[in-house]
């Protein structure tokens, strides 16, 4: 450290050079930053402890088959299920039937096994003691501007009415908010219905549930008691297909697109040109810097002590522009997401990223300064003193 | 007051650039060779251009030495231009399969507000109604050519997936009327399904994603086991799917006689307002009518924008990147040819033919990096199948199209990325005082 301000003075040397180095790094580091973000968002989908400890029942036919309500009392009566809920589709859309929102009809205790999604008490009141009340996420009301309290003109592009038309009319009672916005990204997008007021209204639906949601005592317990859910109704015609909350929402993410791949290559794409754009500059900045490596050493420099200058410079450069470049991320991610109204969702970067982020740029770092410093630290005296 | 000057002039090439820029990502190919033409002739008549002509000469002619330097240029827009290609490509893919899917002659008939297929049911009264409908083609028996189809997701084991994951993929329940509204479709190995059986023929993009797709094979569809007896293949979204029979399907999923949309194929693309007007105004129905080629190209318009503004976000950011590779390297260069330069100058060769000389040096250094990332994007993606799920139901197979128009606009964003790479540099090197450059170094 207490050669910091010689390794400051070797970076200020070319300024136009080090500052055209270090925004080529901060636009790399602010890809990964976007791009790092996208992935584990992908990759956390489900996976909170909240996740594994719920069971998804759905229909083995397909998802868009409904399941008799009397399934609900039987799941409810496997050992080691502390509550049961359920819900459905209701394919709600705003305005345009190709304006779609993530809405559902759910149970009256469907909100207490979904403990990441907080509703004001108040709010929550009004909504169960409103028969056409709606909870409404975070996102969408600011998206469209609503109002708690407002009538909310919904069409359906599953149910229609009862008097056979697609429009349903809703009262907005509360907001729905994501106690972690980082892997609740997805709560603030959503519009929650009571499901028996959806079950009286539509003639299509006949006290039966899209899906049903369980709660374990024991997460340990869940493969046993989705067995035993699944055995309820076996060799039946309505037979179900149980798994953790995370599991299922795994495969559907791993079914949209292989963005593992994608994201991976394009990484790699610009981390490879990143490293020979700074390693050209590094090895530069080493070679016009001969004479003055050759007088440090004269003085009394070990050879290892410019090794480690030369390294540390562009560890340094590549810290500062590494740590630029992910801030800007950081504020960016979520001028997109509001830009794109919803449609991209650029979640916050978190530790994770973070933390991969700056092993990248120690990592990198040290690989593009190894050549120049080792060539710094053969120097010899004479040789390059000479000019030769 | 100096400073204020040379401040001023940066702000003119700024928005002068920036002007540029604008009307270079419109210009199309043929301006660009009249552009190079114009060049060209500058350059062989004009003493000015042949100066030019010949400081360039020199600059290309000493690129071997600076390999290291220049090749961070070429690599850097390489990158670039692949990543840009390859994510345009991915949105082109996707967007051509659902296109194709649809024509302006064939129409959709599903209930009214329904987003798509999967959601939308109309009773066999409705059907009988539509088929009855003017405007439709018939076939060489007199019958209406229109077909009324039966749509669920149906869960199935995915290739290389761990035993108990399932992948959604769309069931389409028909008839023989099925295959004469889209002529396209081919059995390409084993038969078509026989009705009343519990028969299935798969599409080829279906057989690379599940398991179990091979002719002869059980596979579970519903409670029931069905024989796959069949592979088909149309070259557009069909190839995602199941077929069997209607009355199978509807039997298995408890659909009894309702059905999810009808298929009609019209007997000219004009006939569709008064089809339209015809169902719109039929008391009995509450229909929404669009031709295929409109439902299709809807429900491409969301995962398509979403796949290009990504493209052009993560392009854009790492085009910076190397515009300030491309910067320094340039930057670089003129330096260490700062006393050739100022020789040059010296002996009589004026700013612009310098200034030409070192932007064409980077503009061929963009351009081999463009040609390298179009043909990297062009040999690693062009085919590259992808799937995503479609319609909000079944997975959809497509492939990566890297189109002539995508290399074209990526070698034009090489172009413009070795421009402003180059331009600074340049205005630099043809503004070096000439003593003090020779005396440098």
């Amino acid at each position: 450290m207490k050669y910091f301000h010689l390794i400051w003075a070797e970076l200020m040397r070319r300024k136009t050079r080090t500052l055209l180095t270090l925004l080529s790094i901060i636009a790399a580091f602010l890809l990964f930053g976007l791009l790092d973000g996208v992935r584990e968002s992908f990759e956390q989908a489900g996976n909170s402890a909240n996740g594994a400890k719920r069971l998804q029942t759905g229909s083995r036919l397909s998802f868009i088959q409904p399941l008799p309500m009397s399934l609900n009392d039987r799941i409810g009566l496997v050992p080691g299920v502390s509550q049961v809920s359920y819900a459905n589709w209701f394919g709600g859309a705003y305005q345009d039937p190709h304006n779609q929102i993530f809405s559902f009809a759910v149970a009256p205790n469907y909100l207490d096994l979904y403990p990441e999604i907080a509703v004001d008490k108040a709010q929550r009141k009004a909504f169960e003691a409103t028969r056409t009340g709606v909870l409404v996420g975070e996102g969408l009301m600011k998206r469209f501007n609503w109002k708690v309290g407002q009538k909310l003109p919904l069409q359906s592009t599953i149910f229609p009415n009862r008097d056979g038309s697609k429009n349903w009319i809703f009262d907005i009672s509360g907001v729905i908010s994501a106690t972690d916005k980082k892997s609740g990204a997805w709560f603030d997008q959503m519009i929650l219905l009571h499901w028996k007021y959806f079950d009286d209204s539509t003639p299509y639906n006949t006290g039966q549930v899209g899906w049903y949601v369980t709660e374990v005592k024991d997460v340990n317990q869940a493969d046993r008691i989705a067995k035993a859910i699944d055995a309820i109704s076996a060799n039946s015609d309505h037979e179900s297909k149980t798994q953790t909350e995370a599991a299922a929402s795994a495969s559907w993410m791993k079914q949209m697109a292989d963005i593992g791949l994608i994201v991976g290559s394009i990484m790699g794409a610009v981390f490879f040109t990143l490293v020979l754009l700074t390693g050209n500059t590094m090895a530069q900045a080493v070679r016009e810097r001969t004479s003055e490596l050759a007088v440090l050493k004269t003085i009394g420099f070990s050879s290892h002590s410019v090794l480690w200058l030369v390294l540390a410079e562009s560890v340094l450069l590549m810290l500062i522009g590494g740590v630029v470049g992910v801030a800007i991320a950081g504020v960016l991610g979520p001028i997109v997401s509001t830009a794109s109204g919803g449609a991209i969702s650029v979640p916050p970067i978190g530790l994770n990223s973070w933390s991969l982020g700056l092993g990248l740029m120690i990592a990198i770092g040290l690989l593009v300064g190894a050549l120049p410093a080792i060539r710094a630290m053969r120097l010899n005296i004479v040789d390059a003193l000479a000019g030769r | 007051m100096k400073r204020l000057k040379s401040f001023a002039r940066g702000l003119a090439v700024l928005v002068g650039l920036a002007a540029g820029l604008i009307a270079w990502s419109m210009l199309p190919w043929p301006a660009l060779l009249g552009l190079a033409a114009l060049f060209a002739l500058w350059m062989f008549t004009t003493r000015g251009g042949r100066q030019a002509a010949s400081v360039a000469g020199v600059g290309i002619s000493t690129l071997s030495q600076r390999l290291g330097s220049s090749s961070v240029v070429v690599i850097g827009i390489a990158g670039v231009v692949a990543v840009l290609v390859a994510m345009l490509s991915m949105a082109e893919g996707y967007q051509q399969t659902l296109r194709r899917t649809g024509s302006d002659d064939s129409v959709i008939v599903l209930r009214g507000a329904s987003a798509a297929e999967v959601m939308s049911t109309l009773s066999l009264d409705s059907i009988n109604v539509i088929a009855q409908a003017p405007g439709i083609a018939r076939s060489a028996d007199g019958r209406p050519l229109a077909s009324a189809e039966t749509v669920v997701a149906a869960n199935l084991p995915i290739k290389g997936g761990a035993p108990d994951e399932d992948g959604s993929v769309q069931l389409r329940g028909v008839g023989d009327r099925a295959f004469d509204v889209r002529p396209q479709l081919k059995i390409v190995e084993g038969r078509k399904f026989e009705s009343g059986k519990r028969e299935v023929v798969v599409g080829s993009g279906a057989v690379r994603q599940f398991t179990g797709m091979q002719v002869g094979k059980q596979i579970r569809l519903g409670s029931e086991l069905w024989t796959v007896v069949g592979v088909f293949r149309s070259g557009d979204a069909m190839d995602s799917e199941l077929w069997a029979d209607a009355e199978m399907v509807a039997s298995t999923y408890r659909r009894g006689a309702s059905r999810n949309s009808v298929i009609a194929k019209l007997s000219d693309a004009k006939q569709f307002k008064s089809f339209k007007a015809a169902l719109a105004g039929d008391p009995r129905l509450q229909v929404d009518t669009t031709t295929t080629a409109e439902y299709f190209a809807k429900q491409s318009e969301t995962m398509t924008k979403v796949i290009r503004v990504i493209g052009i976000v993560v392009g854009s950011i790492m085009a910076i990147g190397a515009v300030f590779g491309a910067l320094n390297t340039m930057f670089a260069t003129v330096a260490t040819r700062a006393r050739e330069i100022a020789t040059l100058r010296a002996i009589g060769f004026r700013g612009v033919p310098v200034v030409v000389a070192v932007m064409l040096e980077t503009m061929l250094l963009a351009l081999l990096g463009g040609l390298i990332g179009g043909a990297l994007a062009w040999l690693i993606f062009n085919g590259y199948t992808a799937s995503t799920i479609a319609g909000g139901v079944g997975q959809l197979t497509f492939d990566f199209r890297v189109t002539g128009e995508l290399l074209w606009s990526g070698l034009k964003w090489a172009l413009a990325i070795g421009f402003i790479g180059g331009l600074f540099p340049a205005l630099r090197a043809a503004n070096l005082p000439v003593t003090s450059a020779l005396r440098a170094l």
